[in-house]
């Protein structure tokens, strides 16, 4: 057994990309425990490893963490990614949440009945560009720093970037208006942690496919 | 009135409550501005007061602060609700976002449409007594201290008594199984700015009723 943080969850992105992502930029080598059948989920539950019943679990310095918000906070919190003093936190916390809003969208798109994807979709893409995109880019601008707080690397930063990412294998052209969150999103994209998570080979993983969501349904007994 | 925080939201409970019992339970005076009309809401929008367009929001320490965790997590840390260091913090986190989800069910309740309310009610009452209370009751027998996290009074023990509060105005007898939940919410609503936020006359809102849902429902397009 090794010091590093270990992850359950299915073997897709869901609600732990975003966990693999942070302790990908903070330089935080971590093991992985994929979720399979039925019967491994059901023995985590009966052993007591899951405090609401579900996943994501992060087992790290000793704690079985659940809730992927609280075990994000951590992780920012351990490794120096949320910013500095009360203000510059609530300024990120505030930044993520909207980040998560806009994620949780694509996240639990291809759960959703054919007819309710198609439709879905557009709206997203919608609220990416009039809500949520021009909300980063003023902030960029008026910050007027290669980051969204402070001046260094934070947790807003890392999200903000898997979030862009994301819309934009929906929609490649989404950022065609947002000149400032294209800097950002080569810069960010550039930073050594990052770059390296990029790359093919890391423990980044792909877009959900139909054999994900045909998995994940029969191990959580969902539809 | 300069240096209070000033709450922005629809006269009800919503995602806003968690804030106001917050405030409360710190001893924290605030001003609310009820957004009653499309209009108001417009208002907001249009003078670029809500970074995503959506409240709750709260000006407080010259900010316009928006999205619930954010600001109840800043305001749990500026008044030393948040434990004393990042494992505190970490088991905070962890339950707070346990009685969210509880109380996330509940709130959706009274928008469900009539037909769906009883199936929803079941299932408020099966995931309140076999998934989350029993969390709690067992945190609460493993260490045998009075509050949560920490042998001290924390945000994890306010939102915890205002999801227990909740699930009671939805089945009275919730907690009939979990005597140490008995026990805890007892002593927390006998702390002295809890009490006091409980009696009549305070900020608390009311559960919703008709006319408080079909306002939302004009205002907000849900």
């Amino acid at each position: 057994m090794s010091g590093k943080p270990k992850l359950t969850y299915f073997n897709g992105r869901g609600r732990m990309e975003s966990i693999r992502w942070l302790l990908a930029a903070a330089g935080v080598e971590f093991e992985e425990d994929f979720l399979e059948t039925r019967e491994q989920y059901l023995k985590l539950i009966q052993d007591g490893h899951l405090l609401f019943d579900q996943v994501p679990l992060v087992e790290i310095d000793g704690m079985k963490m659940v809730q992927t918000k609280a075990i994000l906070s951590y992780i920012a919190g351990k490794h120096n990614l949320y910013g500095k003093g009360l203000k510059e936190r609530a300024f990120i916390d505030t930044y993520v949440e909207g980040t998560t809003d806009l994620m949780q969208m694509i996240l639990t798109l291809p759960f959703s009945p054919p007819e309710a994807k198609k439709k879905n979709l557009p709206l997203i893409i919608e609220k990416a560009k009039n809500r949520y995109f021009p909300a980063y880019e003023k902030a960029l601008k008026q910050h007027g720093q290669g980051f969204l707080v402070g001046n260094q690397l934070s947790w807003a930063d890392v999200h903000l970037l898997e979030a862009i990412l994301m819309v934009e294998e929906k929609e490649p052209t989404v950022l065609s208006e947002f000149p400032l969150l294209q800097g950002f999103k080569t810069r960010i994209s550039n930073m050594p942690t990052i770059k390296k998570f990029l790359q093919p080979g890391s423990q980044r993983k792909p877009q959900p496919d139909d054999k994900y969501v045909a998995t994940v349904m029969k191990i959580l007994k969902e539809g | 009135m300069p240096g209070k925080p000033k709450l922005h939201y629809a006269n009800g409970r919503g995602k806003m409550e968690s804030i106001r019992w917050l405030l409360a339970a710190a001893g924290v005076e605030f001003e609310e501005q009820f957004i009653e009309t499309k209009e108001d809401l417009e208002k907001l929008r249009s003078d670029g007061l809500l970074l995503f367009q959506q409240v709750p929001m709260v000006e407080i320490d010259g900010m316009k602060m928006v999205q619930t965790r954010a600001i109840l997590s800043y305001l749990a840390a500026k008044y030393n609700l948040y434990g004393k260091d990042l494992k505190e913090r970490a088991l905070i986190d962890m339950y707070v976002e346990g009685t969210t989800d509880l109380m996330g069910i509940i709130m959706y309740l009274p928008f469900q449409p009539p037909e769906a309310k009883e199936k929803n009610l079941a299932l408020i009452t099966d995931k309140a007594t076999t998934r989350y209370f029993p969390v709690y009751e067992k945190v609460l027998k493993d260490h045998g201290q009075d509050y949560l996290v920490g042998n001290h009074f924390t945000w994890a023990d306010v939102h915890l008594l205002e999801a227990i509060l909740m699930a009671e105005e939805c089945k009275s007898d919730i907690l009939s199984k979990f005597p140490l939940l008995q026990a805890f919410k007892g002593r927390i609503s006998n702390i002295p700015t809890i009490k006091k936020f409980l009696q009549p006359g305070s900020q608390r809102k009311p559960p919703p009723d008709e006319k408080y849902i079909a306002q939302v429902k004009q205002t907000f397009n849900v």
